[in-house]
């Protein structure tokens, strides 16, 4: 037996996710979801928990984790539920209640640190470099200014302290 | 000539720097000029900052859209995920006023705002559709017999309903792009199927997403094609870091290196030497 919990919808529809109610089960998302082929992840599964409100579930379950975001699913769903947006809804969920995996933190720290998902070093300077290009590319990395606004932002957001 | 603001991301600039080369001298022999976005940053990431906090997505991603807004330019983009990112936001920001002026509370805190007129386009469509396939015919110097696989990715053309670019089932732009160079795109299963690298799979859980890539190499194998042409740089760091555990050594080029090639570029300017899978021209 599992118990519903209504007040879910509201929680879920702050974050963007709210048109999973639209959803009729018919599974057209799990047949076309190539995490489904690899993993246990059924999307199905996972809109029918966001209706039921099955949040400590979803939140706690690595199958969260396991959409690309491919938007396969989104595509072919005949009630035309973002199914992409349910998940990211839930997924702000998760983070916000402390589920964050360390790689994925990782990601976060970057952003945090280099105004960047991934890091510059001494290789990639040198490639550049060798293609007549600036060793630092003309982004924030190059740009204090620019980075101290983005910092501004982050921190406005409360991003540095949902990661840090 | 037209003109746009050059969003670089962070793969090409970081790990793969030939993409961005390619991409300006590319654009140069089109007659595109590329202005630089010098105060930019990460778009951010839509499968894993947006995963993690939708807030700071949008703040982040309309602090980009208004430094192009700012120069009374659109955004160019040379990234299957930049393109998504931008996109999506500047869509949601240009339907939704009430939410565009949330943001801008944000942005007022840095002396910006934006006002929701920026358009995001893709390197791949702005020559599909603004340059066009016989103006880009008339400038190839070195005709291309390759066999190749065309790798839309997932970004490129999805989610349709707003992107309104191809059939997202059945597309054809990219393939018509390739055989612009005289390339023959071959026919394979699952074609527009994800790489396995977005989402923060690659991230998370590096075992799942190699099986994604392994199901592609798989396909492109059995197509006969001898080459991974994309239009995404994470696309091509999962297939080109990825398909040597796999027992694979398909050579990957961005489109832009593909028409680079064609167009005259020297080897040298390709960036290659960041590659892990050897590519033989």
């Amino acid at each position: 037996m599992v118990t519903p919990n209504p007040a879910f919808a509201s929680e879920l529809a702050a974050y963007g996710g709210e048109n999973a109610k639209m959803c009729f089960q018919c599974g057209t998302c799990t047949a076309s979801c190539p995490s489904g082929r690899e993993t246990a992840f059924r999307t199905r599964k996972l809109v029918r928990m966001a209706q039921l409100g099955l949040r400590e579930e979803m939140i706690s379950s690595e199958d969260l984790w396991q959409c690309t975001t491919c938007y396969a699913c989104q595509e072919r769903c005949p009630r035309g539920v973002q199914i992409v947006d349910v998940v990211i809804a839930i997924r702000n969920i998760a983070v916000a209640s402390g589920k964050i995996y360390a790689n994925h933190k990782k990601t976060g720290e970057n952003l945090l640190k280099y105004g960047h998902t991934v890091s510059i070093n001494d290789k990639v300077k040198a490639q550049r470099a060798e293609l007549g290009l600036p060793e630092v590319p003309p982004t924030v990395l190059a740009n204090e200014k620019a980075k101290a606004d983005l910092d501004i932002i982050l921190k406005a957001t409360g991003f540095d302290k949902l990661i840090g | 000539m037209a003109k746009y603001a050059f969003f670089l991301g962070c793969i090409a600039p970081l790990r793969y720097p030939g993409i961005e080369k390619s991409t300006r001298v590319v654009c140069e022999k089109l007659g595109i000029e590329l202005v630089d976005l010098t105060d930019a940053s990460c778009c951010p990431a839509p499968g894993v900052i947006k995963a993690f906090d939708k807030k700071t997505w949008l703040a982040a991603a309309a602090r980009n859209l208004a430094l192009a807004e700012k120069k009374g330019l659109d955004i160019i983009t040379i990234c299957n995920g930049c393109y998504g990112s931008l996109f999506d936001a500047a869509y949601e920001l240009h339907e939704d006023k009430a939410l565009l002026a949330d943001v801008n509370k944000i942005l007022a805190k840095i002396g910006m705002e934006y006002k929701g007129t920026t358009k995001v386009r893709h390197f791949a469509e702005v020559l599909y559709n603004e340059v066009g396939i016989e103006a880009i015919k008339s400038k190839i110097t070195k005709p291309l017999e390759y066999e190749v696989a065309a790798f839309y990715g997932c970004h490129f053309l999805k989610p349709s309903k707003i992107k309104q670019l191809d059939d997202p089932e059945n597309p054809h732009i990219l393939d018509d792009l390739i055989e612009a160079t005289g390339a023959k795109s071959m026919p394979r299963k699952q074609r527009t199927m994800c790489c396995g690298a977005g989402g923060g799979l690659r991230a998370g859980f590096p075992n799942t997403a190699m099986k994604f890539t392994k199901t592609n190499l798989e396909n492109i194998k059995e197509s006969g094609a001898k080459y991974i042409i994309d239009v995404c740089p994470f696309c091509h760091l999962q297939f080109d870091l990825g398909q040597k555990d796999l027992g694979f050594s398909f050579p990957v080029l961005h489109l832009s290196q593909l028409y680079g090639i064609a167009m005259g570029m020297d080897a040298k300017e390709l960036g290659l030497s960041a590659h892990q899978t050897p590519v033989k021209l």
